[in-house]
């Protein structure tokens, strides 16, 4: 019910826009000047998706590591710290690590890598953090879900135990970790105020790692507060662009879980 | 020679493994470590009882904890009832179904929606349809959308948990379906439906990105359930990002991660209790 509220209002506000300059104008269009009326969201677009594929370079094999590790080697005191220390991970708001990012890594990146500082390569590592929790969680769960018999099995055919795990388990464990990975995506592709806070948000077409950009929900975020009229239409439009690419991958992620289940 | 190799990858792979997991914990104790060492040493208690000056640069942050309260008491008194009942009508009432899949799907996604999104829904159909401007019933309403799912999860979850016996017990007892479900399943899943609220507490506390679009920012001290307000989270968000004062936004945030970590303290302990209770 309330889904639906959603979808209708942040669609009858985008909509008209998206009509009236042309589906393709909007979201292949590179300029983005509002005072002039042309909505092109092409920059975003890429950016949001730079952002992503770096959060998820670094949060994927993190989050496995700790997957494996909780399960499997972590001596039960150690797991018995690391598992609220990573439950407390999604609790901290997001603008407290955007802050943390802001004070601490975009000096860093300037200092060391050069640009402004401000750019994808601090987001995304900020952002492969605070999408850990969900990989770690999710994925946890499908591997604890696994019959113990798929260990014993490999281990007694002479197996190491890393051998077990690598061959064995993390393929059978395969669809909940792929969910796991599907659905930190979405986190990251909606993530705002830190992003605000870190990308430096200059419109234009990334061209590096150490550029500064803005990402679609930035956008949203800080056009929002003073947008009227068409302009405030093109940030709707950008909401409903946004919302169908979570939508994808939620479905995606719904859909490959009820098939492990079923 | 081969048996050699395969020892040699596991060693390594338990050595890289090992790292990572040290890190992950190394980083997030050194995010909580700065901002709790900056910001301790400036909550005093007229910190918090104080209103702040000059946009903040000086004084408290007393508006914006009631602000905070306010808005998640809100969102807690709407999300509740909505949520236990949604949770109950989908364990008790209905088999799986044509409905129960769509309610499952819908909660499903709707816990995945990004919160600027939230933001966008709340600031037309609240803040402009409604006609409720900018204010705390506008914010707490989004923000009880926000936290629906966790609630309806959470409380699921715990209507699940309770043995079929106790719905037999309480039939043969003569019990109408409604005295079963109020008498013999409410007050066994009340833990976890209070797990669930504390959840949805500890995000209404948290989220910026909705909250900004609905409630506004103003810093003034709330009158009624329309007057705009502005959080913890967005005050900490508005010092840092427009440089006002970073003693003032260490110390917010010093505060926020501490009233998170009590939060999160008490639902793990409460999860804990509740689970051992089960089993």
């Amino acid at each position: 019910m309330i889904l639906g509220l959603i979808t209708f209002f942040i669609f009858e506000q985008g909509l008209p826009l998206i009509w009236k300059i042309g589906p393709r104008a909007f979201i292949l269009g590179e300029r983005w000047v509002p005072s002039q009326g042309s909505f092109g969201i092409l920059p975003m677009i890429v950016s949001s998706f730079w952002v992503t594929i770096g959060a998820l370079a670094l949060g994927i094999p993190l989050g496995l590591a700790c997957t494996i590790f909780l399960c499997e080697w972590s001596p039960p005191s150690v797991g018995m710290v690391l598992r609220p220390a990573i439950q407390l991970l999604a609790a901290i708001p997001s603008v407290i690590y955007g802050f943390w990012g802001l004070i601490v890594l975009v000096p860093l990146v300037r200092n060391y890598l050069g640009g402004p500082g401000l750019s994808i390569l601090s987001g995304s590592m900020i952002l492969g953090f605070m999408i850990l929790p969900t990989i770690i969680s999710i994925s946890e769960d499908s591997l604890n879900a696994l019959p113990p018999s798929y260990k014993q099995g490999a281990l007694a055919l002479g197996a190491t135990h890393w051998q077990a795990i690598w061959r064995v388990l993390i393929p059978a464990a395969r669809s909940g970790i792929v969910t796991s990975i599907i659905l930190g995506m979405g986190r990251a592709v909606g993530e705002t105020m830190a992003m605000i806070m870190i990308l430096g948000n200059a419109v234009k077409m990334p061209t590096s790692f150490l550029d500064s950009a803005r990402t679609l929900t930035t956008n949203i975020g800080i056009e929002m507060g003073y947008a009227s009229g068409a302009h405030r239409q093109a940030l709707f439009a950008t909401g409903v662009v946004l919302f169908i690419i979570i939508m994808l991958l939620n479905s995606l992620a719904i859909f490959l879980s009820r098939r492990r289940a079923g | 020679m081969l048996l050699r190799t395969r020892y040699l990858t596991q060693g390594i792979a338990k050595v890289l493994i090992w790292i990572a997991a040290l890190s992950t914990i190394a980083v997030m104790i050194l995010i909580l470590l700065q901002i709790l060492a900056e910001g301790l040493p400036i909550l005093h208690l007229r910190f918090f009882l104080e209103s702040p000056r000059e946009m903040g640069r000086e004084g408290g942050i007393f508006p914006t904890i009631i602000g905070t309260v306010a808005l998640t008491a809100v969102a807690i008194l709407f999300a509740t009832p909505l949520g236990v009942g949604t949770a109950i009508f989908l364990r008790e009432y209905t088999r799986e179904s044509h409905i129960s899949r769509i309610i499952r799907f819908g909660t499903d996604c709707l816990a995945g929606v990004p919160s600027i999104i939230f933001g966008l829904f709340g600031f037309v159909f609240f803040v402009i349809y409604l006609n409720m401007g900018w204010s705390i019933l506008s914010g707490g309403l989004t923000l009880a959308a926000m936290i629906l799912p966790t609630i309806i999860s959470t409380a699921e979850e715990a209507i699940k948990a309770i043995p079929y016996s106790y719905r037999e017990v309480s039939y043969s007892l003569g019990g109408t379906k409604w005295q079963t479900v109020i008498r013999a399943i409410l007050p066994n899943a009340l833990p976890g439906i209070f797990t669930g609220i504390i959840l949805g507490v500890g995000r209404s506390i948290g989220e910026t990105a909705a909250i900004i679009l609905t409630a506004g920012s103003s810093l003034v001290m709330p009158t009624s359930l329309f007057s705009p307000i502005r959080t913890m989270s967005i005050h900490f968000y508005i010092l840092a990002r427009e440089g006002i004062s970073m003693d003032m936004a260490y110390g917010t945030g010093a505060a926020l991660i501490l009233l998170v970590l009590l939060i999160n303290t008490v639902a793990h302990w409460l999860l804990n209790r509740y689970i051992r209770h089960r089993v």
